[in-house]
């Protein structure tokens, strides 16, 4: 591990995925995702990687796809409205199944939106970053230490899966400062068996490809991706448990949102309030097995978010009625304060105490 | 030590942001988790700037500072923003060269320190930042004397060495008047 420094998420997140191994970087500037097409603009032309400034969202995307079709660890970086321009893209790419890293750092939506810290991009990321069956990893890391570790773990489960991953931070994240240190950097060599590149008629074709008129073949496709995705839900659910164990009310948040329910937590506990917190580090596979392991004890789940509420439905399909779920948000790049979360516990406490 | 949670707000240029960031490094320096979310959008340039900072001894919950420990205001807007914010038993500098203002608030230590005048007045017009940063050290102690100069070597850019001196020059300008 360097020497702990203090960088912003944005330029971590980029120095994280050169260390990973990434020398293709393909952009589009977005506020307030810039520092890490600025950073990768810097870096690149010095280590003989590519940062290309494309002519749209849409180009990226796609040169993402052709930059993982040849084997090589790709990565895009966007903000909401960018991502939605993303999404054909990466439909593609998860039918081609082709590893990448896709960064989102989320503002508020919909439309133009903000450019204010939001979580509402949380449907898309785990529902429909694009048309037809499929899923993407995603990953939401809450500190900037995180965004670095965890652009690795994206790249090594990407890889492992065949699929694309996603990095789901916002502007918050992006923006501020924390101390970080990086692990040594991973040199890739040699390409996956798979790979489409040049092989001097070595080997047969390799086709990297997306489209099956044949509605058996294709079904069998998407059976067998499918196949592939069980072992991750199996096998990748991520979380962080603070203080869970005994806790009667159980806030769930992700990224910086947890944050600021940690702080609400720290304060239910001195006021005699058993709360805890369990943030999902997987938003996709979502944390079910840790979520479920608590419905015997807890007598409320209450999800924060910076939306209107979209988590808040994974956790009641995990908890599956068993005990009440709530909601808190704001939105709009509006950042909730640790009293509005405590008060929102309370109210869900009740009487209770 | 003690756990501080600030808010530095002025004009973009007076390097606001800057100050803010040599505390947090104050703090990696003082081996204390640290934290630094500027505010960021549209309004930067000219407009207001502000950061908050946490230092703490424990992992930093919300980075975003709604009611600071400490708070150094260095215009008009940002002490009529920030200035009912301050904790109870809290310490505000403000700049007297460029705020006119002076609070009612008898619960907390406000120090008014004419940092954007004395920097003029030594030759380090750029420096204000660092005076009132070193009436907040003197005013309230939040790391070490050891700990604040190695953040100030440590944010200076290598290609830059004359200016740890004029630095440490400015915090020294600024613990004097807080005196």
């Amino acid at each position: 591990m360097s020497e702990r420094v203090l960088m912003k998420g944005n330029e971590a997140m980029a120095e994280a995925a050169i260390r990973a191994g990434c020398r293709h970087f393909f952009g589009y500037p977005i506020t307030p995702q810039t520092e890490v097409a600025a950073y990768m603009s810097k870096k690149m032309p010095k280590i003989g990687g590519t940062y290309l400034q494309a002519e749209s969202e849409i180009a990226a995307i796609n040169m993402v796809l052709g930059a993982a079709s040849a084997g090589v660890r790709a990565m895009t970086s966007s903000s909401s409205p960018g991502i939605s321009l993303k999404t054909e893209g990466i439909s593609y790419i998860a039918g081609s199944d082709l590893p990448c890293l896709i960064v989102n750092v989320e503002r508020g939506g919909p439309g133009l939106g903000g450019i204010q810290p939001a979580q509402s991009d949380y449907w898309q990321a785990t529902r429909a970053l694009g048309h037809g069956d499929f899923h993407v990893l995603v990953f939401a890391p809450s500190n900037v230490q995180e965004v670095v570790d965890l652009v690795f773990l994206a790249y090594d489960l990407a890889e492992k899966y065949r699929m694309p991953a996603m990095l789901l931070s916002d502007g918050l994240l992006g923006q501020m400062m924390e101390p970080v240190s990086f692990p040594e950097p991973v040199e890739k060599t040699g390409k996956p068996s798979w790979a489409a590149c040049g092989h001097q008629d070595l080997r047969p074709h390799n086709v990297i490809n997306s489209l099956y008129l044949k509605a058996d073949q294709l079904e069998r496709t998407v059976v067998e991706r499918f196949a592939r995705y069980a072992q991750v839900e199996a096998r990748e659910q991520r979380c962080q448990q603070y203080l869970c164990d005994d806790a009667d009310y159980i806030v769930v948040a992700f990224g910086a949102t947890a944050r600021v329910s940690q702080s609400a937590v720290d304060t239910l506990r001195a006021q005699g309030v058993k709360a805890g917190l369990l943030r999902p580090v997987t938003l996709w596979p979502f944390p079910k097995e840790a979520i479920r392991s608590h419905i015997p004890h807890a007598k409320g789940f209450l999800s924060v978010e910076m939306s209107m509420g979209q988590m808040v439905d994974d956790v009641r399909l995990t908890v599956e009625g068993k005990v009440p779920v709530g909601f808190f948000g704001r939105t709009g790049g509006v950042i909730p304060r640790p009293s509005e979360v405590v008060e929102a516990v309370m109210k869900m406490a009740g009487g209770d105490r | 030590m003690k756990d501080w949670n600030f808010v530095f707000a002025g004009f973009g240029g007076q390097g606001i942001l800057f100050a803010g960031k040599v505390v947090a490094y104050a703090g990696m320096a003082g081996e204390r988790e640290v934290s630094w979310l500027p505010s960021y959008g549209p309004e930067m340039r000219g407009g207001t700037a502000n950061c908050s900072v946490c230092l703490s001894s424990r992992p930093i919950g919300s980075p975003l500072v709604l009611e600071p420990d400490a708070l150094v205001v260095m215009n008009n807007p940002s002490y009529d923003k920030f200035i009912d914010t301050v904790v109870p038993g809290g310490t505000v500098v403000i700049d007297r060269a460029l705020v006119d203002r002076r609070t009612a608030r008898t619960d907390i230590t406000a120090l008014y320190v004419p940092a954007t005048r004395l920097a003029q007045e030594n030759g380090i017009g750029k420096l204000a930042n660092l005076i009132a940063l070193g009436a907040l050290w003197k005013a309230t102690g939040f790391t070490t004397a050891e700990a604040l100069d190695a953040a100030i070597v440590k944010v200076v850019p290598p290609s830059k060495p004359e200016l740890v001196e004029l630095n440490r020059r400015a915090i020294r300008i600024g613990a004097e008047a807080a005196e």
